[in-house]
């Protein structure tokens, strides 16, 4: 699934390194073992350093994602709006912590820095969906939407 | 005409495998080849209808940043898209950059023909109906969410009246949210790519370098070096390749001018891009890009592909000879690698980990050439230099620090968003004339500036004016641009916990001091607010205090032996937080207590059994199975199971939950 991409690099050159490793996981979510064992045959790099820069950058995952990704920003404006405690009640709602998935294959939870919407701190990011100002409150509410809908039907953003 | 690429007639020979040099001047003056009334008003026309001087329909503008589209902008405009339908009206819809004013969002702007361009705040889909009838069927203004007017009209508050723009001076900003990021004839009408062209046809590259530094622009992306300085040590360098690079990895977990500017004025950096690599000699160039700002990243590709169509960039640049060929790295998250050597290493397709310097960049950078790494904000101050000279742009400013700043204001304050204030402004005129002072009648406590490099200042160094060196004198630092404002329930400890583990989590691991001393820093300062067993114990005391005591050693000795800046700095937040917030970090020793209520460790959670109703909601939420009572009785919190998670506090309809 993943060779049609290599046709657009050059092989032997080890600054396609990344862009490959981006291009893969935006085909499975994460990168498969295989996947890292092409990468490494096709610029040339020992397997070894593939794994180090795959596990150096927080993008890169190694392990399968749920069928709803949660984000949790935890950048400077929004740990002053608390949220850690959105964090928290995430967690125990979900019974995972962050950077798992549940059991059901269901949601992911990770945390990001900063993404870029401050003025409506704190931010949680349902797939593709801001949701701006949340209090704990809110958080069943959120979930409730995604637990049965699919990641391609947009859920309405609260304001 | 369509747009600026199309000939005017058959005279005009413009094409992009053999551009005319005069393209640029061709735009805003044009035809300059051949005489023809006809051409002239054709070109003036399509100028005046890209600058919304003149046009038949209503246009819609819908600030469509990263911060509008969070606050639902797409919804309003499907909206406003049904509801013209609905009406039978034509209007064009477009859609704009950020203007800065976030907390407004989503922001609307109306122009009909022959009238001034208005703004509206906080336009929800359900004001849609009314909002459309009141402005293009009334023709009047929808006074409820009326923000300001571009033009003069009478009755209306002019923008720039606004309290949260009257105190700035828009420089690098001035086409964010007012011009169509999407359209590079939009760009080319107001003046776009004037800066360029007056450099690729009248200026040598060492007068660039020299009207670069006499302006006196300094580095924006934290460090502050002079930018053209920078440029004389590659230019100098004899190299058969050299590399531009733009870092908009924008790391700092509280900033976003680099992601606004490049989605809001995408242009103006590429213009500030050729320039730069004009003036060095360099071909190739690289935009790194956190891959967290996807719509930033489009916008790039789209504009780069326009610039290139229009033969203001790739082979033969404006018949002058001159190729400059830009790409986009995405950045694959790792903050760190917003440190130059760490980005020119992961550009290679390595782990970004910084490198000893010397050989600098401009040196030996990019695959061992000489390179220039500049930050964004420092690339769209290029073209303003080179239009208004060097010496209009540093009489702006202070004696060492010109132009200006942009920040992104944020936290707790009323007016968040983006703003750019002339270097020397002090911190107050930010907080509280722009920012409009706390939410909430809430008191102030500190702004931080600077990320994680930097500190927290509090109210009395607050009248010190932002520029490179006063900054650093109270303990903070310019750093990229982040300023996040606390309140008195932000706790300072808190903040510094936030930030050490932010740092150790980012640490690339290279250098011992950083890699364990920031870990040990971290230890040191999550056992403040934490309860081991009983408050009496002596020996967790002794370990508490004894923490303290070597702290500033470490403290120094990671400032001192770090290889890069991440480590350099990286006890800052503390040591600005013991500078002025000692009777806090005490206030947590020794009375063993949070007032600002957010150590959830030292406080005790209490139920009034006054307002309890013993509806029972809390015992449902409590993870720790701590409350107990009967269904209609007053219930209780037993402390030694309660995990002071606060969500009994946030789910008691009733406000019976006490802290303290
Ligand atoms: C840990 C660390 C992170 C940095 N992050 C950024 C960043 O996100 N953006 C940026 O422009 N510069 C960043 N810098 C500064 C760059 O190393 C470099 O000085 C800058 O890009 C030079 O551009 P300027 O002269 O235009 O400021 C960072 C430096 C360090 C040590
Ligand atoms: S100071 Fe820290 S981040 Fe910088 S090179 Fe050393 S270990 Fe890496
Ligand atoms: S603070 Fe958390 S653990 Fe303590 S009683 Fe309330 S809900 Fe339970
Ligand atoms: S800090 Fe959360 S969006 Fe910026
Ligand atoms: S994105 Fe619109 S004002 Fe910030």
């Amino acid at each position: 699934m993943h060779s049609k991409i290599f046709e657009s690099y050059q092989s032997n050159d080890r600054s396609s390194l990344i862009p490959l490793l981006q291009d893969v996981q935006n085909i499975y979510g994460y990168l498969p073992e295989n996947a890292l064992r092409d990468i490494s045959d096709f610029v040339k790099v020992p397997l070894s350093r593939v794994y180090g820069v795959a596990t150096f950058y927080n993008q890169f995952r190694l392990t399968p994602l749920g069928k709803n990704i949660i984000r949790v920003c935890r950048g400077t404006a929004c740990h002053v709006k608390n949220s850690a405690n959105i964090l928290f009640a995430l967690e125990t709602e979900l019974g995972i912590t962050a950077g798992q998935t549940t059991r059901d294959k269901n949601f992911t939870l990770e945390v990001v820095n900063c993404i870029g919407a401050c003025s409506i701190a704190p931010v949680i990011l349902v797939n593709d969906d801001y949701h701006g100002r949340i209090t704990v409150k809110d958080i069943p509410k959120i979930l409730k939407k995604y637990q049965t809908v699919n990641k391609t039907e947009t859920a309405e953003a609260t304001k | 005409m369509k747009d600026f690429n199309q000939l005017c007639c058959e005279k005009c020979w413009h094409t992009t495998e053999k551009p005319c040099e005069h393209f640029i001047q061709c735009c805003t003056e044009g035809p300059l080849c051949h005489h023809d009334e006809k051409c002239k008003q054709e070109i003036s026309s399509l100028r005046k209808r890209l600058k919304y001087e003149e046009h038949d329909k209503p246009i819609i503008m819908i600030g469509m940043g990263t911060c509008g589209l969070a606050s639902g902008a797409a919804k309003v405009k499907e909206a406003i898209e049904a509801e013209l339908k609905k009406l039978n009206l034509e209007a064009v819809i477009e859609g704009t950059g950020c203007i800065g004013y976030c907390a407004v969002e989503p922001i609307v702007d109306i122009k009909l023909p022959g009238k001034d361009r208005i703004s509206y705040q906080e336009i929800t889909v359900k004001d849609v109906p009314r909002f459309i009838k009141t402005t293009l069927v009334d023709n009047e203004i929808y006074k409820e969410k009326l923000l300001g007017s571009h033009g003069k009209s009478n009755g209306v508050v002019n923008l720039k009246q606004v309290p949260f723009f009257e105190h700035q001076h828009k420089i690098v900003l001035a086409n964010c949210g007012v011009v169509n990021p999407d359209s590079i004839d939009a760009y080319l009408a107001n003046g776009g790519f004037k800066a360029f062209d007056k450099v690729l046809r009248l200026m040598k590259q060492e007068d660039v370098i020299k009207e670069v530094l006499d302006s006196g622009l300094r580095g924006r992306g934290g460090g502050g070096f002079p930018t053209g300085k920078k440029w004389e040590l590659a230019l100098k360098q004899k190299s058969d390749q050299k590399y531009l690079i733009c870092n908009a990895d924008e790391g700092d977990p509280g900033a976003f001018m680099d992601r606004s500017l490049l989605e809001s004025d995408p242009f103006r950096v590429l213009e500030g891009m050729a320039i730069a690599a004009y003036t060095i000699g360099a071909s190739v160039a690289y935009i790194y890009c956190r891959a967290e700002y996807p719509l930033a990243i489009e916008r790039l590709k789209n504009s780069i592909a326009k610039c290139e169509e229009y033969g203001i960039l790739g082979d033969n640049i404006l018949n002058t000879g001159y190729s400059l060929h830009i790409k986009i790295k995405k950045g694959a998250g790792a903050f760190v690698c917003g440190e130059e050597t760490a980005l020119i290493g992961s550009i290679e397709g390595k782990r970004g980990m910084p490198k000893p310097r010397p050989p600098y960049p401009s040196n030996a950078g990019l695959f061992g050439k000489p390179t220039v790494i500049n930050n964004v904000e420092t690339y769209a101050n290029v073209p303003p230099v080179i239009m208004m000279g060097a010496q209009k742009f540093a009489s702006i400013g202070t004696v060492k620090s010109k132009g200006t700043k942009v920040f992104a204001l944020s936290g707790n304050v009323k007016n968040t968003g983006l703003v750019e204030v002339p270097m020397g402004t002090t911190l107050r005129d930010i907080v509280f004339k722009i920012g409009g002072g706390i939410p909430d009648k809430k008191e102030f406590k500190a702004v931080q500036i600077g990320g994680p490099s930097g500190g927290c200042l509090p109210d009395s160094v607050i009248d010190t004016p932002v520029d490179y060196d006063s900054l650093r004198e109270v303990g903070a630092m310019m750093g990229s641009g982040g300023f996040v404002v606390m309140d008195e329930e932000t706790c300072i400890v808190d903040v510094a916990k936030y930030f050490l583990t932010f740092i150790q989590e980012e640490s690339c691991g290279k250098c011992v001091p950083c890699r364990e001393g920031t870990k040990r820093m971290l230890e040191i300062i999550e056992r403040i607010p934490k309860r081991y067993g009983t408050d009496g114990n002596k020996l967790d005391q002794l370990q508490r205090f004894k923490g303290m005591i070597h702290l500033q050693r470490l403290a120094d000795v990671i400032k001192d032996t770090s290889l890069c800046g991440l480590g350099q700095s990286a006890p800052n937040p503390v040591l600005s937080g013991l500078r002025y917030f000692r009777h806090e970090y005490e206030e947590h020793l020794y009375d063993r207590k949070c007032s600002a209520g957010v150590c959830k460790e030292l406080l005790t959670f209490t139920i009034d059994n006054e307002l309890c109703t013993g509806c029972g909601i809390c015992v449902k939420k409590c993870a720790a199975e701590a409350i107990v009572g009967e269904k209609g009785q007053a219930h209780y919190i037993l402390d030694n199971k309660c995990i002071k998670c606060g969500m009994c506090y946030e789910v008691c309809r009733f406000k019976a939950i006490n802290i303290n």
